[in-house]
């Protein structure tokens, strides 16, 4: 028993659709941990409570057996390419 | 959809509006604000002590019924849970979010002054 990070991924793409996705495992010895960076279309126009609640409810079975999720990033298509054109500016500078 | 029965009766549903209503910034957390179980619950209660507002923090690691019924309650399926003038905020995340965005000192800010 337990989740896995393959699980987590395949529950997140299957209903969210994302554009990009990133589940890292931080379980430090105490149970299934994961953290999350998720653009999805379906964020567009929701505010973040809301989208976090769409991950939520997209891991509803796994999140029985998760001890802890923490999503660090929950984006639209729009604002991810703001953020890594940002991102590359910094770097070339 | 849930296939297992709802813990949310109507006198614990009852009971939680009235919590979260008696102060105006409630945390369900693991531990208490002194003793913190877990890393995500003490984030959030070093984020609301910075700030130097009153808050009421319950310990659901105590009530087993409780910690299920508030995440039915809220639709929240983790700990901790901020709530703010009777309202549900968010999660840890969120919460951190909001602090470096500088939305949760807003909000804080208009609920101590209502």
């Amino acid at each position: 028993m337990g989740v896995t990070k393959e699980q987590v991924e395949s529950s997140l793409t299957s209903n969210l659709k994302p554009l990009h996705l990133e589940v890292t495992d931080i379980s430090g010895g105490c149970g299934a941990s994961f953290s999350v960076e998720i653009v999805s279309e379906q964020f567009e126009g929701k505010r973040l409570l809301e989208r976090h609640r769409l991950v939520n409810a997209a891991l509803q079975e796994e999140m029985k057996q998760i001890h802890a999720l923490s999503i660090k990033i929950a984006m639209t298509p729009e604002q991810w390419k703001q953020q890594q054109e940002s991102a590359e500016t910094k770097s070339e500078a | 959809f849930r296939c297992f029965a709802s813990v949310l009766t109507p006198q614990l549903k009852s009971t939680l509006d009235t919590v979260v209503n008696s102060h105006k910034v409630v945390l369900f957390m693991k531990g208490t604000k002194d003793f913190p179980q877990c890393g995500f619950s003490n984030t959030v209660v070093q984020i609301l002590r910075s700030f130097n507002v009153p808050f009421e923090t319950i310990d659901i690691l105590e009530n087993e019924l409780l910690r299920q019924g508030l995440k039915e309650y809220s639709s929240w399926p983790t700990f901790p849970q901020l709530y703010i003038e009777g309202e549900f905020f968010g999660g840890c995340d969120i919460t951190v979010e909001a602090y470096k965005s500088g939305e949760l000192q807003e909000l804080l800010e208009k609920a101590m002054c209502t």
